[in-house]
């Protein structure tokens, strides 16, 4: 166990916010789980409670009659917000008075960093270089995400959950939002952070980050494994294990989609476009565990090999 | 206080009138001046216990401090920075729980960020050589010149982590549903334009750290299908090294003193402006579309059937 690096990695004033981040999203991420689960709650005993359902006010918080619906915003807001302003502003200080942005040697071509990393919040794209060319972990990928982030609103025709927090009633959505968010994305990070070392290898937390570290690793093609050489014969043999892929998991997406029998009548209310852009965009986004699985069981490289890319 | 003095007799006395002369009546009359201003030193001491009630106060803000429901709406609706805000919410939309303040903490930091990166540009150059010259020298010997730049750093990384969990907490909360639609597509924009805004300031210090950060960023344009040299199809389009996306971007095909400048002016100038247009659109569709979300009261699968419009997706207008 070598402590020093583990306390130089984890130390490191550049890393403080992937510190941050491990205590802040399971932090919040609970918060709005148990807000979830409370709001579930009261929702079951409405339900079963029609006479209730009619008088109750429906929210976790606290009422009593006589209450009126609204506060003003002065002073009932603007404090919150005054003292959320001098919060951030004094955590900032002590911060930055104890710890220093870093500057390392003047940026020099011909002395390359090693590992070379690109900022954190990057580095969820950086890791699925390991796993993909760099014009689908660089290029297609992030612009999918773009897309398929602003695509959400669009395409979620779940008329529930809008303005409280719910588990019971949105767990398609949920799900695959926090299996994206929390998993694709910010593990990655972590990952990028603490546990990729010299030449992007793989350095479980306290094992040292020895430069000359070296992993005999043979990677294959899935055409290989089936004696295909030919190039037209990979493109089309990549092609049909692709489309096999898209069909099988998009089975997979609609099975668990419509699963709930809420969730049966949010499909009949769908377009077209909406069921297939979403199965567009959760399909695409499941091909990174699939290779990260597939390269890590079977030491599978490329799926598709064509002249022009490879996937 | 004019009262007090009534007993005395006047200044302008009659010279025939015996009365006392010379140094005696000098003193007399500073004494009185003494009196007349100790009072009025009381008063407006006294006066200070009540500042919204000063002359100067009502200047500044138009409108009588009090706890009228009328005069804490005024406050707000009147006030310039404030106006953004509707003079009354719902009672439970204050509660850290719902919102975690992300998204207010997240502007907070952009105007953090913007004082901090305002001053640090009366102390750089971009160009290549003295901008890591200039950040050693802010570093070493301007004073709180660390503290500025520190700042700067570690709000722009805390920026990041709230924006996230703001986008998480938007998702959570359903609250990208109707009418909430396309204010969820303007916050994608700010997503990512503050993580630009962050990489695009990596290179700044024009050290090691970012030099080959945004060697690494920008090395996967090459492969950009198309338009890079490296990427797909590429070569069919004729991309070589100095022509495709990532030339563009660097303003050459190295990272060197014109993406330095680039660097900078995206940094400085573009994205602020563009981020602060976009942020202008989200506040004021916040407002539009009827102020936060909720926490709104739960609706059951059974009313979600039976209500064509449901009861939430009429927007409340405030104005
Ligand atoms: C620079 C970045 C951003 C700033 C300064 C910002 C600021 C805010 C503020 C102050 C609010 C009021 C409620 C709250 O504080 O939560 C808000 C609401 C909202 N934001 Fe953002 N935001 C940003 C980015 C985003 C992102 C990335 C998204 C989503 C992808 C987003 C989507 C929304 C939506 C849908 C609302 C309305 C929420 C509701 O009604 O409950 N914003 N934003």
């Amino acid at each position: 166990m070598d402590w020093h690096q583990l306390w130089e990695i984890t130390s490191a004033p550049d890393n403080v916010p992937i510190v941050a981040l491990i205590l802040l999203v399971p932090f919040y991420t609970w918060y709005g789980i148990r807000q979830a689960l409370a709001n579930d709650r009261l929702i079951a005993q409405l339900e079963a409670d029609p006479q209730l359902a009619k008088t109750h006010h429906r929210k976790t918080m606290p009422w009593k009659a006589g209450w009126s619906k609204e506060i003003p915003v002065w002073p009932y807001l603007l404090r919150i917000e005054f003292l959320a302003a001098i919060v951030v502003t004094v955590i900032l200080m002590v911060w930055s008075i104890t710890l220093n942005a870093p500057l390392e040697e003047l940026a020099n071509p011909n002395l390359t960093m090693n590992p070379a990393k690109a900022p954190w919040y990057f580095l969820g794209l950086q890791e699925m270089l390991v796993y993909f060319d760099p014009w689908m972990a660089g290029v297609v990928m992030p612009s999918l995400i773009i897309v398929g982030l602003i695509v959400i609103p669009y395409i979620d025709a779940n008329p529930l959950g809008a303005g409280y927090y719910t588990w019971k009633q949105r767990r398609f959505a949920i799900s695959t939002f926090c299996f994206g968010f929390l998993f694709l994305w910010l593990l990655m990070v972590v990952i990028g952070t603490f546990i990729r070392g010299p030449g992007w290898m793989w350095f479980w937390p306290g094992q040292t980050w020895d430069p000359n570290n070296q992993v005999f690793e043979v990677n294959r093609d899935l055409p290989d494994l089936f004696r295909i050489t030919n190039i037209w014969g990979k493109t089309i043999f990549g092609a049909i294990v692709m489309g096999i892929y898209f069909a099988v998991s998009g089975g997979v997406v609609h099975k668990l989609f419509t699963w709930s029998d809420w969730n049966k009548k949010v499909f009949a209310k769908m377009s077209f476009l909406q069921y297939i852009t979403m199965q567009g965009f959760l399909t695409i986004m499941m091909l990174l565990p699939i290779k990260i699985l597939i390269r890590h069981l079977f030491r599978i490289k490329y799926i598709w090999v064509t002249p022009w890319f490879n996937l | 206080m004019a009262e007090e003095h009534s007993g005395t007799p006047p200044k302008e006395a009659p010279s025939d009138v015996p009365s006392k002369k010379g140094l005696a009546a000098v003193l007399d009359e500073v004494r009185e001046i003494n009196t007349a201003l100790v009072g009025k030193a009381k008063e407006d001491l006294e006066s200070l216990k009540q500042p919204e009630k000063t002359a100067v106060f009502k200047s500044i803000f138009r409108v009588k401090h009090d706890e009228s429901s009328r005069s804490r709406a005024l406050g707000v609706l009147s006030n310039v920075f404030l106006h953004l805000h509707p003079s009354k919410i719902n009672r439970d939309a204050v509660r850290y729980n719902y919102t975690w303040g992300m998204g207010g903490i997240t502007f907070y930091l952009f105007v953090v960020l913007t004082f901090t990166g305002v001053l640090l540009m009366y102390y750089y150059h971009p160009t290549k050589g003295q901008a890591y010259r200039d950040i050693v020298y802010l570093m070493s010997d301007v004073p709180f010149g660390s503290l500025l730049r520190n700042m700067h750093r570690w709000a722009a990384h805390l920026m990041i982590i709230t924006v996230w969990l703001h986008m998480f907490r938007v998702f959570l909360t359903g609250s990208y549903k109707k009418p909430r639609e396309f204010n969820w597509c303007v916050g994608v924009i700010l997503l990512v334009l503050t993580l630009l805004l962050s990489f695009t300031g990596y290179l700044l210090p024009d050290d090691q750290l970012g030099f080959w950060a945004v060697t690494v960023g920008t090395n996967m344009a090459r492969a950009t299908p198309f338009l890079g040299h490296e990427g797909p199809f590429g070569p069919l389009l004729h991309m070589t090294p100095y022509n495709d996306v990532r030339f563009a971007l660097l303003g050459g095909s190295i990272v060197d003193a014109n993406a330095l400048l680039r660097a900078y002016i995206w940094h400085c100038i573009a994205i602020p402006v563009i981020a602060s247009v976009f942020m202008i659109v989200h506040f004021w569709r916040v407002r539009k579309d009827g102020g936060i979300s909720g926490p709104a009261p739960v609706v059951l699968e059974q009313e979600a059937i039976k209500a064509k419009v449901l009861p939430y997706v009429v927007p409340q207008h405030t104005e």
